[in-house]
């Protein structure tokens, strides 16, 4: 499958701001099931990108800016080549043991009836346990499609019973890490097959991969109830979140921040 | 009995206290006491304090400080900084091995999942080159003794650790109120360590042309319970007292914002947790850190000391395998012991340290500053039975040691001069030139009668520490 994305981000802001400081995670690397055919990360400003690979393997680029900027507007845009490969993930950059991945972070810390959600999920074998946590999570969790900017933890969200991608995601990691299984995030984009060919959204895309013995790394995408098909194009990977977030800015002055993203997915046959 | 470093069973003096035993023998009670409130005064007159935290009053205290000197003979002391090289050492190494190739797992010497679980551990610091291979600049290692010949380390503190500001200030006050004992021994000096800290500081500048590295000293803000302390250290070095704010990061290059314009920074001895360094790479709410700072870091256009994530080699688990490392890394015999080190993770210790809580001491494997601990011998049976299930609840959060015998030394009290219990936090710097201790350390004795808490934070005070030729 060919998809090509393009993923706009533009910051405005009421009063420029003096400076801005971004770590972005915006650029796919291949795997087996995905080859990158093109890629590119501008701007409409005059700074510098800086590009450098992180620890878990993830192209980090990193961006400084002196003010005053008024607006400034980040857009990665490529095409990338995808098989599916039912959701198993074979060379991939992998720069950590598989046991880094059980690591509980604040974001992924199961609280009580967590823990007791994910164990009431234990099957004959792990790949039946990921199958049993992917369905219920689909089943029992609302999926909300407003994008928010706040991080919720996987006990807040799970307490709530709904959430964004990036939530059940994370409501994923901690039942599957409560169950010792290793599970990672994964951030990237989604082409819908219920969508047009030409598909407008206002937010990347989440979900999970967890370790299978015998099959490797395997993606569980709990927002839809499905592995990781053609259509998930895999862009960066991390404990959570904040470890696979496209943007991770901060700036100086500039009062009145407005946020827009906009991910247009096209499907090329 | 406690081993005194004054007075032997006999009732003799051991020598390097002759002169201190005839001081406290011709000095009249009330001189004594004299001097006691004057070095109090000392201190408050300094704005020496620290803050604890969970004070609900949050005021400020003022750390008591004993007027009589705790004593090392030089050879002692060579042996004892032996020791505390190879330590660190030992610290460094396994830093460089967890971050980097990671042999000490794959020969089975540490389990991997007190490396890749360890809370401490940084997974974003693995790949990176660190300058000149230094992860912990600075050490304030605890060591404690029983014996005239025996010293054992009680924690590795490889963080930030803080004191060393009393350790100046007690010699201070040595020099002000026992003018006439300081004249009479042979004191190694000690007044240079903020030179030497800054001299180790530039040492590790990343490598680049440049006439003389910039170091600046990062701190919280005033509302941190060291803050007296860095703004201290950053007079005494000459260098900026900088918060976060005054930093800012610019195309993987650090500066600071001076009356003059930016000016680069190469060092950046930061006093600030690895959580809040920066926004960007870890915690998003962190207001006290400096956006980008990681990435100039990772890029090799500043150091950090500490560097990130040397909480891994510090906790107590770790620690009971140092002795094993420092055998792994160097093929060295330890200079310094270890406490026998019961690891509540495996249940065989577990059982044991059930079946003996009254004599133990339990311990957080991620707790410091004395909270969250157990003193078996010392303890109420409500307070070991509420320790049983806490370690039952979560085992692998403890670890169990016997009680040591501290050494006591003579310690101006209520009632006179009377042995109390005291530690030692000796400061190890390491450079790219080497290694430099200055002579002595932190003494913190424990005032309470009988009490083995040394803790400023849980009524402990300070000594000053002699090395005396």
């Amino acid at each position: 499958m060919r998809i090509h994305v393009r993923h706009v981000t533009t910051y405005t802001y009421d009063t420029p701001a003096h400076s801005i400081t971004q770590l972005l995670r915006l650029t796919p690397r291949n795997h087996q099931g995905q080859t990158v055919r093109k890629w590119r990360i501008d701007l409409d400003c005059d700074g510098q990108l800086k590009a450098s690979e992180d620890a878990f393997g993830n192209t980090v680029h990193t961006l400084s800016l002196a003010g005053p900027v008024g607006a400034l507007t980040v857009a990665a845009d490529g095409e990338l080549d995808t098989l599916d490969t039912n959701g198993i993930v074979r060379g991939a950059v992998e720069r950590f043991p598989v046991g880094l991945y059980l690591r509980e972070t604040d974001l992924t810390k199961p609280s009580a009836e967590l823990i007791e959600y994910a164990k009431a999920l234990e099957g004959p074998d792990i790949l039946t346990t990921l199958h049993n946590v992917l369905a219920r999570i689909y089943r029992d969790m609302r999926f909300d499609k407003t994008p928010t900017q706040a991080t919720t933890t996987a006990a807040e969200a799970f307490a709530l019973k709904s959430g964004v991608c990036q939530d059940l995601t994370h409501i994923f990691l901690a039942c599957a890490r409560t169950l010792k299984i290793p599970a990672r995030y994964v951030g990237g984009y989604l082409w819908r097959a219920d969508g047009d060919a030409r598909q407008q959204q206002e937010a990347g895309h989440a979900w999970a991969e967890a370790y299978v013995p015998d099959l490797g790394w395997v993606g569980f995408d709990p927002a839809n109830g499905i592995s990781a098909m053609a259509a998930h194009v895999r862009v960066a990977i991390g404990l959570d979140y904040l470890g696979a977030a496209p943007v991770r800015g901060s700036r100086t002055g500039g009062p009145g921040e407005r946020l827009d993203v906009a991910v247009s997915i096209a499907q090329n046959q | 009995m406690a081993f005194d470093e004054m007075t032997t069973s006999d009732g003799g003096v051991r020598a390097p206290y002759a002169g201190i035993a005839q001081w406290l023998k011709d000095t009249p009670a009330e001189t004594l006491k004299t001097r006691g409130k004057e070095a109090e005064l000392l201190y408050r007159r300094g704005g020496i304090t620290f803050a604890v935290y969970g004070d609900l009053q949050g005021e400020e205290r003022i750390i008591p400080h004993d007027i009589v000197p705790r004593v090392l003979a030089r050879k002692e002391w060579n042996t004892l900084a032996k020791g505390l090289e190879q330590r660190v050492r030992t610290l460094n190494r396994y830093l460089a091995d967890i971050y980097g190739p990671g042999e000490c797992l794959k020969a089975g010497i540490i389990p991997e999942d007190l490396v890749w679980q360890n809370p401490a551990f940084r997974p974003e610091m693995v790949g990176v080159d660190v300058p000149h291979g230094i992860y912990v600049h600075i050490a304030g290692v605890d060591v404690v003794r029983i014996d005239p010949d025996t010293f054992y380390v009680l924690e590795d503190n490889a963080r930030t650790p803080s004191g060393v500001s009393y350790m100046l200030h007690s010699r201070d006050v040595s020099l002000r109120l026992v003018p006439e004992l300081m004249d009479t021994h042979r004191v190694a000096p000690i007044e240079n360590y903020p030179d030497q800290l800054l001299a180790s500081l530039r040492s590790v500048a990343p490598r680049r042309q440049s006439s003389e590295p910039t170091v600046a000293l990062l701190t919280p803000g005033q509302f941190n319970s060291a803050y007296y302390e860095h703004s201290f250290l950053a007079d005494k070095m000459g260098v900026e007292l900088v918060e976060g704010r005054d930093l800012f990061v610019r195309d993987e290059v650090v500066y600071m914002r001076t009356t003059q314009g930016p000016q680069r920074v190469d060092v950046v001895y930061r006093r600030i947790d690895d959580d809040f360094i920066d926004p960007l790479s870890f915690r998003p709410d962190s207001t006290l850190g400096v956006p980008g700072l990681f990435a100039a870091y990772k890029a090799g256009n500043v150091t950090l000391a500490n560097a990130v994530g040397t909480g891994a080699a510090d906790d107590k688990v770790i620690y009971s395998y140092m002795p094993d490392l420092t055998k792994f890394y160097f093929g060295e015999e330890p200079i310094l012991k270890n406490v026998q080190t019961w690891r509540c993770r495996r249940p065989d210790e577990l059982r044991y340290v059930l079946d003996h809580l009254s004599e133990l001491v339990v311990k957080e494997v991620h707790g410091s500053g004395g909270y969250g601990m157990l003193v078996g011998p010392h303890a109420t049976a409500a307070q070991i039975e509420d320790f049983r299930a806490r370690l039952n609840a979560n085992p692998s959060n403890y670890i169990a040691q016997p009680t040591l015998s501290l050494s006591t030394c003579p310690t101006f009290v209520e009632s006179g001069i009377a042995p109390r219990h005291v530690d030692l936090r000796p400061f190890v710097l390491s450079g790219s030139d080497g290694i430099r201790i200055v002579p002595g350390g932190l003494t913190r004795v424990a005032l309470r009668e009988g009490s083995l808490v040394v803790n400023s934070s849980q009524g402990g005070g300070t000594k000053d520490t002699w090395v005396i030729e």
